[in-house]
């Protein structure tokens, strides 16, 4: 492998699924054959409509889907040979943030338990380090330790996404997969929210890898972009590239549909 | 500006206060003093964010709020009725006929084990005395209207063998059945893809141009406003803070929380053209607690303009210029 070695490396990656409905329907060939590299320290979005395979390739990735065909490395590592016990290491290094945070989060459980939890399954320090990690860390994405008694139905959406960034800092990953983590939430609280992890990312060095529909909202927040159509990569380049000269029609009709400010000055009837 | 012409609009809000009853006697303040017009025909758009109030607005317009939520004050005129002194049955001649109701999510609007075209033909038959296949033959005109072209097939689908941009078509049908001459919309484009959004955007424009509709459109969809709305209008804890037209509210908005938003916004300025590079810029601190408002502007501690007025009272309503509408001191409140 070269010198700089990819922190994921995904080739030829295949992935059908059975339409639903069934009747002898053709499958959906979520994944035709994708080759994907990642950087350390990328920023990188994947972005394409519902159906373009985006959150399918960052569960395959995430091993949380297992493709028909393919290979994928992190750090160096085929992922697929992984099977029981040596997972464990690898879902350390590559935690998910979901867009429902809501649905992904415990309702029984308090805050300071949900983020206590990954490290409990870990077996990591005891009950009362573990407690003050999870604490530390509900104050590192800007919750107050006194709402560590809160359970999720007692939070906002925003305050809800904070705390599931929260639990999957707490086993020190080296990549964050956020795959519509910004969908739902207002615009004030996305920002609030952007700031938050572009602060995380410096400090823990993290990778990320967003998944969205949202081109105007990635091209904030990536350095780069994969534009996802009928389960292939279309194309891929750094943002302002990618905006200047798009080299394929789903991302040209992409570009088109991100909002832009209504004309100044405004007509006087 | 509309606001106080001689000729009615075809909905006048005027000073409406609604509060929800909480524990021990307290109250949450949804809406407060909020008055405006929509106009025939006219789309007026209202930006806001969770918790603003805003649905609780909408509610309102449509006589559907329940206890614990209750009018204080204030007056909601519907081509010059009274909708608040409307018995329940009035009420419901009203709602969905002269006026109705586009919501975000529309698997929830929808119900997912009958067919949507008799979804969309119940609304007929429940405001015009109709034989079945008449309202039958009305709702396919309705599909046909917002886009489908196989309607047959669509009239006939269950709502799981839609996408989620031919279901929000479907409710956008059954909104449209009686031919309303007002349609609320809150975020009705929100739950889909951003091409979708472009098309629903598209249809919505037609559709209101075509027939003379008036919309008051809630949304965060900057495009949607822009292309359509010919008045925007900013709320905040439960209170319009700015109106003005979208050129003037979006390149010169004049309250620092439509400031505050607006840079929140992620959006191109130029159509076509990549964001401004750099993340979004979000507003310091959260929304007042409804329940515990403070006697001064409910925006003050996040207010980067802030002076000692603002912690007294509540601004008043100033217009700094012509169409323009705002609460703040900055501008004399």
């Amino acid at each position: 492998m070269e010198a700089e070695q990819a922190l994921v490396r995904v080739s030829g990656l295949n992935k059908r699924y059975a339409r639903r409905g069934g009747r002898g329907s053709p499958d959906v060939q979520a994944l035709a054959d994708v080759d994907l590299e990642i950087a350390p320290g990328a920023i990188l979005a994947l972005v394409g409509e519902s159906g373009s395979g985006k959150s399918t390739l960052a569960r395959c990735v995430a091993r949380l889907e297992e493709p028909e065909s393919g290979r994928i490395w992190f750090e160096g590592e085929d992922v697929l040979a992984l099977r029981g016990r040596r997972l464990r290491p690898f879902r350390e290094r590559v935690q998910l943030v979901l867009q429902d945070s809501a649905a992904a989060l415990d309702p029984r459980l308090s805050a300071v338990e949900i983020v206590a939890e990954p490290l409990e399954i870990l077996g990591r320090g005891g009950k009362r380090e573990r407690r003050a990690r999870a604490l530390a860390l509900l104050e590192t994405v800007g919750l107050p330790s006194a709402w560590g008694e809160r359970r999720p139905a007692e939070l906002s959406g925003g305050q809800r996404q904070r705390l599931a960034i929260a639990r999957a800092l707490a086993v020190l990953p080296r990549l964050l997969i956020l795959d519509e983590a910004f969908a739902g939430l207002d615009v004030s609280i996305q920002a609030q929210i952007a700031g938050l992890l572009e602060d995380l990312r410096i400090r823990h060095r993290l990778t990320f890898l967003y998944v969205s529909h949202d081109l105007a909202l990635m091209a904030r927040l990536a350095r780069e972009v994969a534009v996802l159509f009928e389960g292939r990569i279309v194309e891929r380049g750094p943002v302002a590239r990618l905006f200047a000269q798009p080299s394929h029609a789903h991302t040209r009709a992409l570009i088109a549909a991100v909002p832009a400010w209504p004309t100044a000055p405004p007509r006087v009837s | 500006m509309p606001y106080d012409s001689v000729v009615p609009a075809l909905l006048e809000i005027r000073d409406l206060v609604i509060h929800y009853a909480a524990d021990q006697g307290a109250s949450v303040v949804a809406v407060d003093e909020v008055s405006l017009d929509v106009e025939e025909g006219e789309v007026v758009g209202l930006l806001g964010e969770s918790g603003c109030g805003k649905t609780t607005l909408l509610l309102a317009i449509l006589g559907l709020l329940s206890p614990p939520a209750r009018v204080m004050r204030g007056s909601i005129r519907f081509r010059g009725r009274d909708l608040l002194a409307l018995g329940g049955l009035e009420q419901r001649r009203v709602r969905g006929a002269e006026v109705s109701i586009v919501f975000q999510e529309p698997s929830q609007a929808l119900n997912p084990v009958r067919r949507v075209g008799p979804q969309v033909a119940e609304v007929v038959a429940a405001h015009r005395r109709w034989s079945g296949l008449r309202c039958r033959e009305e709702a396919s005109l309705r599909l046909a209207e917002v886009g489908f072209t196989e309607v047959d097939r669509v009239y006939d689908a269950y709502p799981h063998e839609l996408s989620g941009g031919q279901r929000q078509r479907v409710v956008l049908a059954q909104a449209l059945a009686c031919r309303p001459a007002l349609v609320l919309a809150d975020e009705p484009t929100a739950s889909l893809d951003s091409t979708t959004q472009a098309e629903l955007r598209a249809l919505l424009g037609s559709l209101q141009s075509r027939f003379g509709l008036a919309l008051l459109l809630v949304s965060h969809d900057l495009g949607a406003l822009a292309a359509l709305a010919r008045r925007v209008l900013v709320m905040y804890a439960g209170r319009l803070v700015e109106a003005g037209r979208p050129g003037q509210v979006f390149h010169d908005p004049l309250h620092p929380y439509s400031r505050g938003l607006l840079r929140a916004f992620p959006h191109s300025v130029v159509s076509g053209a990549a964001p401004e590079p750099g993340l979004p810029v979000a507003i310091p601190g959260s929304p007042p607690d409804l329940s515990r408002l403070p006697p001064g502007c409910a925006f003050e501690p996040r207010c980067p303009d802030r002076v000692p007025a603002c912690l007294e009272r509540p601004p008043q309503e100033v217009r700094p210029g012509e169409d323009r509408r705002v609460r703040c001191f900055t501008y004399g409140g």
